[in-house]
């Protein structure tokens, strides 16, 4: 249990750090951040597939859910607080996440992305066509309260966001360590290794992926109740495929090993947009391209795998439940 | 449904599938035999249909001879495209990655697909590029009492071509032979001899062709938006790296995007999408892909 009071150490040491960094850093940093950990919260969630060797390209699906979720109560019922609208967003995760995961489980590699993908593209299809969802314009939602504390000025506004936004992050990706070093988590990487041994041994491998596709749409409601909020305007393009190839993008950027490499990697990407934006503004998309490219062919593993490297060899662990059953 | 409202149907949906069989036949082509499923195709298409309004543009702007002669400079444009980017995105790009994981290889192709996004735009900038002499050359055509563009036709007779020449290269020739061994397994074909890597080099310039081919040919057809998805549900519809399937299917997707924009207007943006998640709920494999033997 040493793993888990590790964790939890780590995460307000991390909790911490970022009040405080948050504090000190220019208001532009703190939006980006802000914009970053919401993306990094859908990314972590395909971390979680890519575990079992899944790779979703629809992640946008539960991005839009999240975010019209959120969007809807406050328009419709006047729900002005963070935390219901993000609890709101996760359940419209978790219910979507809960009927698509059974028909999905089947499905592997290129024809699981591309049906994810399918997925999308239906909902971006019907949002756009549903006039009393804003259409293809939208809607646009107001500043929230948090916890009934309501901000002042737009300073204030952006800090009590990124706190809000870094709490909700710390404690997703603390959950997700405590999960991914549990049994079950760990029985994703057999489960990617060989399918078949991991049913022979008596675990189901459509239990298993069904899981980390419910965990992965529930990360992705919230990120997206987040993006909402942050951003102060929805529209269907939360579900279009270029948006779920971003998420990608981000996980496999950080690559499965670590948790904290995926906000890393999101504040990193966030960061080079904003600059090559500004600087290159009609090429920075090509630049994210190359970049893409440099660390698929260089770094395989993603920027976790750097921490790996760098870490100070010390005594080995003992040999997980997982390790034993290759 | 009275029977002008069919024959529209039928008549738009043939022309809308001639277009996105071509553009799919070399997304499908490139599937089979290098096993990318990818996502720069739609990048190659508009390339294609820049190329060619450019081409266009400057040949009648100038006047320089016969008006048909704009075809076959379209055709050019295509060929010049293809040769151009096919060799070097294949031996520049891909050639690193083909022995990683499926899922990558779509994610090495997402990142073509944003940096010919730019190049596109970098080149060609933002503004809207117009070549509608080409489209207006054939005159119309009138069926039914509804009159259609003779272009539009044209392009169905090029569709049809197009397949029949890629089937008879494929199914009658030594090369297309050597490439329906690649696609069966790499592995034994460079056992037995085959240059896999110039196969594979070949096969993908001609993907290239046929998406910029398809680009080159609607770019007269102002109205035509295409959106890379669509040929990719078509492929993924009528089964990843199959020609005949690819066939089919767009004549499946053509008929319901035309039955949708004709009566039910508001499914038009993702019939198409509908259709291809109940094909893969039913047969994850397309409608002409055999089922391959699971790997222990």
């Amino acid at each position: 249990m040493t793993g888990v009071i590790g964790t939890l150490v780590a995460a307000v040491i991390a909790y911490a750090v970022l009040v405080l960094a948050g504090y000190l850093a220019p208001d532009w940093l703190v939006l980006v951040a802000t914009l970053a950990f919401t993306k990094g919260l859908v990314a972590l969630g395909i971390v979680a597939l890519m575990r079992g060797g899944l790779v979703s390209f629809g992640q946008g699906t539960f991005y839009c859910a999240g975010a019209y979720a959120a969007g809807l109560a406050m328009r419709s019922f006047g729900i002005g607080d963070a935390a219901l609208l993000v609890a709101l967003g996760a359940i419209a995760g978790l219910i979507l996440g809960g009927i698509i995961a059974p028909l999905l489980a089947g499905y592997r590699g290129i024809f699981f992305a591309t049906l994810t993908l399918a997925l999308s593209m239906i909902v971006y299809g019907i949002l756009n066509k549903t006039y009393s969802l804003g259409g293809s314009d939208g809607l646009n939602l107001h500043a929230p309260s948090f916890f009934g504390y309501r901000p002042a000025g737009s300073e204030n506004a952006g800090y009590a966001l990124f706190l809000f936004t870094g709490l909700i992050m710390v404690i997703a990706a603390t959950l997700c360590r405590i999960h991914f070093n549990s049994v079950r988590g760990l029985l994703s990487h057999a489960a990617r290794d060989n399918e078949i041994r991991v049913e022979y041994l008596g675990a189901s491998v459509r239990w298993i992926n069904s899981v980390n596709f419910i965990i992965a749409a529930v990360l992705g409601g919230v990120g997206g109740a987040l993006s909402a909020l942050s951003l102060g305007h929805i529209d269907p393009d939360f579900a279009f495929w270029t948006t779920s190839g971003e998420f990608v993008f981000l996980a496999i950027l950080s690559g499965y090993v670590s948790v904290t490499a995926v906000f890393v990697a999101a504040i990193l990407v966030e960061l080079l947009r904003s600059y090559s934006s500004q600087y290159f503004p009609n090429t920075w998309q090509g630049v994210l391209g190359i970049f893409l490219l440099l660390i698929i062919l260089f770094l395989p593993g993603g920027l976790g795998s750097l921490a790996l490297r760098l870490r100070p060899k010390g005594p080995e662990p003992a040999p997980s439940p997982a390790e034993n059953l290759k | 449904m009275s029977a002008k409202l069919a024959a529209a149907i039928l008549i738009d949906g043939v022309i809308d599938a001639s277009w996105l069989f071509i553009v799919a036949v070399g997304l499908t082509l490139v599937f089979g035999v290098l096993n990318i499923l990818n996502f720069a195709h739609g990048s190659l298409f508009a390339v294609g249909a820049y190329a060619a309004a450019s081409a266009v543009g400057w040949y009648y702007g100038g006047g320089f001879g016969p008006p048909f002669f704009g075809y076959l400079l379209m055709l050019g444009a295509a060929l010049a495209v293809a040769l151009i980017l096919g060799p070097l995105i294949e031996r520049g790009v891909l050639r690193f990655f083909y022995r990683r994981d499926e899922v990558v290889l779509v994610l090495v192709t997402y990142a073509l697909f944003l940096i010919l996004e730019d190049a596109t735009k970098l080149i060609w900038g933002a503004e809207s590029y117009y070549a509608s002499e080409p489209y207006a050359l054939l005159g119309n055509v009138s069926f039914f009492g509804l009159s259609y563009v003779g272009y539009d036709f044209a392009l169905i007779g090029l569709a049809v071509v197009t397949g029949l020449l890629l089937w008879f290269g494929l199914n009658r020739t030594i090369t297309g032979k050597i490439v329906l061994a690649v696609i069966h397994d790499r592995d034994i074909s460079r056992a037995m001899g085959v240059n896999v890597n110039r196969v594979f080099a070949f096969a993908f310039t001609l993907g290239v062709f046929l998406a910029a081919l398809g680009g080159a040919f609607t770019a007269p057809k102002i109205s035509v938006q295409p959106g890379i998805l669509l040929s990719f549900a078509v492929v993924v519809i009528g089964g990843l790296g199959s020609v005949e399937g690819a066939a089919i299917a767009a004549l499946f997707v053509g008929f319901a995007r035309a039955a949708a924009i004709h009566l039910v207007p508001w499914a038009e943006l993702f019939i198409v999408y509908l259709v291809m998640a109940l094909v893969l709920a039913f047969r994850p494999e397309g409608l002409f892909q055999r089922t391959s033997a699971r790997k222990i």
